[in-house]
């Protein structure tokens, strides 16, 4: 299959609106200049703007396979990147034993069929395909350096086996909560984008889009409280995501719009604080706009 | 004179806006520029729109840059293009936060002991802007922060982490065991074992430099050199006054003269105004709930004259209790004979503090840095 080739930010727009993802201009041309350029794509901001969904609907836009690294404090290059089968290579040497030339079983032992990929390696050898490294801040400096060697070559090499080299890079995309900063030396390498809340209107159309049942006043009422909730000092504002779990939940239990009793009965799925709530319930008037 | 034909070559135009960028002190380096050019190789170079969104994603690096970038863009370009609406991570992205102003209270509400004769000066709720020249120590203060280094060297208190390191007899290696196994032919001859690495803890400083703190922050600032200085990577400084001032940045400078000095001119509200719960507030908002409170010492040196809402201050005490290892407060008059922690501020936090400290003398930062190597 030919690679998906896109001729401007625009046409990047329309086929990721497409696939479901409403960008802004800022998201289009960095998605445009990321595949044109084949950089990574480093991705900021609030939790919950939809990062992680830009990289699912890249994926749809350039058919390619979507392989995800979700990164935790700890993670090593063998959860990263391979593996090898201990329990089989054992099996092997046990089955093979008597055999009388020792270096063949040797050889055989680390054969590519006892290597686990994980997901960089994986995405590395299925081409097309988009590696989305989530979450980057959670893992350790060492894993920065160790990330920003594969990134260098597109390469992952294997003392025991060799060089496994991408045939067609994947599209990497890493996101980035900022709980810490992240190495200036990976940023470098990347197109960087803060990806903010989205405006009222995207904010509406990405609603209508996700739950077309829902009733068109109970959408507008949700994004305008959820702007006014961004607004207020919260401990937690709310994301996208909530505002989409919020109006689903609202949906879900009948409601046509969004007053202080349902309001109130389904904040739990806007604001994830105690004391956001409380302080939301005080002025629940106010919330609505009233 | 420049050649007109120069102005129309993107390599000589965007050089120059990199260069803009960097005296503005966005990380516009080398490295981002050629990105910059090669990637306006793929879009229409004459449309502002493209232009900008194509500089901004190769040149920033983060989202203090954004700001910066854009009021450059706008002098560069000749201000063709309107800032994009809600395309700025606003005052959330920004270092230096400005906090909304508290009205005046009534002097019947000032506590009794805001008027203690010993005071330097009364906390107040004016937000003066100051900076504060540290341009010149003299022999005695660089050797204290010497004697500080020294004092923090060794102690920093450590973590433990979910990375391990081959040793002990705790976890086993499997990677290991199972290749000496491969090797020998299949057979078990020793198990490889792993155990937990151990990290420096983070430290969190955050300091009071409004007026009525004034004779004490110096020496506090210089301890928070010296502790930035020990542990480059896992110590943050913060000051608070009227505003929230991150300066680990500037404490980094090897050479104490000049890292408190560019302290000195970063942090605008010097002895200015009291409004910690706000500046609290912004920290955790900012920092400290997205990690750098988390797992971490933190230590407030303050007085607790808040004058702001105390009732707030409480608030983010809660929170940032809830999410730090320890809380420290250093308050620099609990040393003092009589002290009793009453001031607003103070009865507000208590609640949520590990150890309240002195910090008046070099002997009570010799007990602080006890406290936090053994947190």
């Amino acid at each position: 299959m030919p690679p998906v080739e896109f001729a401007d930010p625009p046409a990047v727009a329309a086929a990721l609106e497409e696939a479901g993802y409403l960008p802004d201009i800022g998201i289009a041309t960095a998605a445009f200049l990321a595949l044109r350029m084949g950089r990574p794509l480093f991705l900021e901001g609030d939790p919950g703007v939809g990062k992680t969904a830009l990289a699912q609907a890249l994926a749809t836009v350039t058919a390619a396979r979507l392989v995800r690294l979700q990164c935790y404090e700890g993670i090593e290059a063998s959860q990263a990147l391979y593996d090898w089968d201990f329990p089989r290579q054992i099996l092997h040497l046990r089955a093979a034993a008597d055999t009388d030339d020792r270096t063949a079983l040797e050889a055989s032992l680390y054969d590519r069929r006892f290597l686990v990929a994980r997901p960089i390696l994986q995405a590395l050898e299925h081409a097309p395909s988009v590696l989305l490294i989530d979450e980057i801040d959670r893992a350790d400096d060492e894993f920065e350096a160790f990330l920003l060697e594969v990134l260098a070559d597109n390469a992952v090499t294997i003392p025991e086996l060799g060089t496994i080299a991408a045939a067609v890079p994947p599209l990497v995309v890493i996101t980035s909560n900022r709980t810490r900063e992240v190495h200036d030396a990976l940023k470098r390498r990347c197109l960087y984008h803060w990806v903010p809340h989205p405006d009222f209107a995207r904010e509406v159309a990405i609603v209508r889009r996700r739950i077309p049942e829902a009733a068109a006043k109970l959408v507008d009422d949700v994004a305008g409280a959820a702007a006014r909730l961004r607004a207020a000092n919260l401990v937690k504002p709310p994301g996208i995501a909530e505002t989409i779990d919020w109006t689903q939940a609202l949906h879900v239990l009948g409601a046509r719009r969004l007053d202080p009793a349902m309001a109130e009965a389904t904040l739990g799925a806007a604001l994830k604080y105690r004391e956001d709530i409380v302080r939301v319930q005080r002025d629940l008037a106010s919330l609505l706009g009233g | 004179m420049v050649d007109p034909a120069d102005l129309l070559d993107p390599v000589v135009t965007m050089t120059g806006f990199a260069r803009a960028l960097r005296a503005n002190g966005v990380a516009a380096d080398s490295t981002r520029l050629a990105t910059a050019i090669e990637a306006l190789g793929h879009v229409d170079a004459l449309d502002p729109e493209r232009v900008y969104w194509t500089g901004r994603l190769t040149l920033c690096g983060e989202p203090d840059d954004l700001p910066r970038y854009d009021a450059v863009f706008d002098a560069w370009f000749g201000g063709r293009l309107p800032p994009p609406a809600g395309g700025q991570p606003s005052a959330r992205g920004g270092q230096i936060v400005q906090l909304r102003p508290v009205a005046r209270r009534d002097a019947a509400h000032a506590e009794p002991d805001e008027r203690e004769p010993q005071l330097a000066s009364a906390a107040s709720d004016t937000e003066v802007l100051r900076h504060r020249d540290l341009s010149s120590l003299s022999d005695a203060e660089r050797q204290e922060i010497d004697d500080l280094v020294a004092l923090l060297a060794p102690r920093v208190g450590t973590r433990r982490t979910r990375r391990h390191r081959p040793r002990g007899r705790d976890r086993i290696d499997v990677s290991r065991t199972v290749r000496t196994m491969l090797r020998d032919g299949g057979e078990l001859a020793a198990l490889a074992r792993l155990r937990p690495r151990v990290k420096p803890r983070r430290l969190v400083l955050v300091i009071d430099v409004s007026g009525s703190m004034s004779p004490y922050a110096d020496v506090l600032l210089r301890f928070a050199h010296a502790a930035v200085r020990v542990a480059p990577r896992t110590a943050e400084i913060f000051t608070v006054s009227t505003r929230l001032t991150r300066v680990t940045r500037q404490l980094r400078l090897r050479d104490p003269q000049q890292a408190l000095a560019a302290a000195g001119t970063a942090i605008p509200d010097w002895s200015g105004g009291t409004r910690l719960g706000e500046g609290l507030q912004a920290f955790l908002d900012l920092w400290g709930q997205r990690g750098t409170a988390r797992r971490a010492v933190v230590v407030i040196a303050s007085d607790g004259w808040e004058r702001g809402d105390a009732a707030l201050l409480g608030e983010q005490m809660a929170r940032l209790a809830r999410l730090a290892h320890r809380v420290v407060w250093v308050n620099p008059h609990r040393g003092k004979e009589g002290f009793a922690p009453v001031t607003v501020g103070m009865s507000a936090a208590l609640p949520h503090i590990d150890d309240l400290l002195a910090g008046h003398t070099l002997d009570a930062l010799h007990n602080l840095a006890d406290v936090i190597a053994h947190a």
